[in-house]
């Protein structure tokens, strides 16, 4: 089947068959590999993305369901040659260690501060609970993301 | 690398259309809804649908009202709508308490309750608070519109009574006023399936309980309930011995299995202790204590 989706911005025109996975579509097709594949069972959360700004694991989603669809990856999240604060504060932070969940929980953590731009710790634990990290950084990652609270880009940013 | 096997994909625009759709795939047709169900299952080659009929993009079949006496919840509303939403907390503290432990925000954004009550897993959260209030199932298919009890809606794991080329368009739950309700969960880890579940609203008035509803997942509960715990506590004042001799019913009418999740003995000690916590809750907030 013939999709278009837009993916930061930019529309891109595929012939897929319809049980192609979103992740791979942006992946393998696209060859935006800042999204991770991780469990492949939608438990780990390394390969969301979003969807017309709704977070989704995109090894759980359909290419064609994209169709006509706003897909924005971590890719996105830079804008104008400046990192987004979330990938500032997990600079600052040391919000990685392997880097595997990383573009996951960074989607999850933008999602979370438009929605909500002052969470507490709780509701910080909360937003990242359908990611998981395997090197269990999860103190730093929860202070990354606490970092980007506290430090908002002066111009509001959002796919 | 997990692939569902080749399928055939349609997006319906209106229920009318989808309603087509179903028709002209035929038999082995599935309708997608949020799909983290029934996406893992293709990619394990558990099910092998033919063709898939996406109702995403349906918005006549998402929204909360309230009609006359019920809660009407479109099939296609998203877990973090039930969540949120202020109209069903008003009414029923259990959806928010059950919502709250179904997932993860991720999943929750996408997954819908339609998709839940048809999937029909026997750890289905909102199959348990579906059972517990007694709601209604509107199913539609070619020749009309048909309503289903939700205790008649389950016809064993993984199996419902939505039929090929039918639809669920949406769940009605009566509203009863003075209802206290709760939900209680034990799982694993955060945002698994539950070890055991049990959900529960009590009207209590002049002092007795006047009407219940019991409902349990997890631990084969008939059609996610326990009629014998209803009965057990009609008509009782709402003490801690009559509630836990409703909670010790539940327990007694469960047929749990043993699996990873845990032993039989354990699970029916978690239907009665949950059920126990659910009763005390929701009959103190009947009573408004």
């Amino acid at each position: 089947m013939q999709v278009t989706v837009t993916v930061n911005g930019v529309d891109h025109t595929r012939d897929v068959e319809p049980r192609t996975l979103l992740v791979h579509l942006i992946r393998d097709d696209l060859l935006l590999r800042g999204t991770h594949w991780g469990c492949d069972t939608s438990n780990c959360g390394a390969c969301t993305v979003w969807v017309d700004g709704d977070p989704v694991k995109s090894c759980t989603f359909l290419a064609v369901q994209a169709d006509g669809k706003q897909v924005r990856t971590v890719e996105g999240l830079e804008q104008g040659g400046e990192l987004d604060p979330v990938q500032q504060g997990f600079m600052q932070c040391h919000g990685l260690q392997c880097g595997y969940c990383t573009p996951g929980m960074m989607m999850v953590a933008r999602h979370l501060l438009d929605h909500n731009p002052h969470p507490s710790e709780a509701e910080i634990r909360e937003g990242i609970s359908g990611n998981l990290c395997r090197c269990t950084g999860y103190k730093n990652i929860v202070e990354s993301i606490q970092w980007a609270a506290e430090n908002p880009a002066t111009s509001e940013v959002t796919a | 690398m997990q692939t569902p096997a080749p399928v055939d994909y349609a997006k319906a625009t209106s229920v009318a259309d989808a309603l087509t759709r179903l028709g002209e795939f035929g038999e082995e047709a599935r309708v997608i809804a949020g799909g983290y169900s029934l996406l893992p299952m293709m990619k394990l080659r558990l099910a092998y649908p033919e063709a898939l009929v996406d109702i995403n993009d349906i918005p006549e079949l998402v929204g909360i009202r309230v009609e006359g006496d019920e809660i009407v919840v479109g099939a296609m509303t998203r877990h973090r709508d039930v969540l949120d939403s202020a109209v069903l907390a008003e009414h029923y503290a259990i959806f928010r308490e059950a919502e709250r432990v179904i997932a993860d925000p991720v999943v929750r954004a996408r997954g819908t309750i339609g998709g839940s009550l048809c999937q029909a897993d026997p750890a289905s959260d909102m199959s348990a608070v579906g059972s517990a209030l007694k709601g209604t199932a509107v199913v539609q298919g070619a020749s009309g519109r048909r309503s289903v009890p939700l205790r008649e809606f389950h016809q064993g794991p993984y199996e419902t009574v939505v039929g090929p080329g039918e639809l669920l368009l949406e769940i009605r739950y009566p509203i009863r006023p003075g209802a206290g309700s709760a939900y209680e969960k034990v799982e694993r880890r955060a945002g698994d399936w539950g070890v055991c579940t049990s959900g529960v609203y009590v009207v209590v008035s002049g002092g007795v309980v006047t009407d219940c509803g019991i409902g349990l997942a997890a631990v084969n509960a008939p059609h996610y309930s326990s009629p014998a715990a209803e009965a057990a506590l009609i008509g009782k004042a709402p003490t801690e011995e009559n509630l836990a001799a409703a909670a010790t019913a539940a327990s007694d009418e469960c047929e749990p299995s043993a699996d990873q999740r845990g032993p039989v003995d354990y699970k029916r000690h978690l239907a009665r202790e949950l059920t126990l916590r659910a009763l005390r809750r929701a009959s103190a907030a009947s009573q408004g204590v």
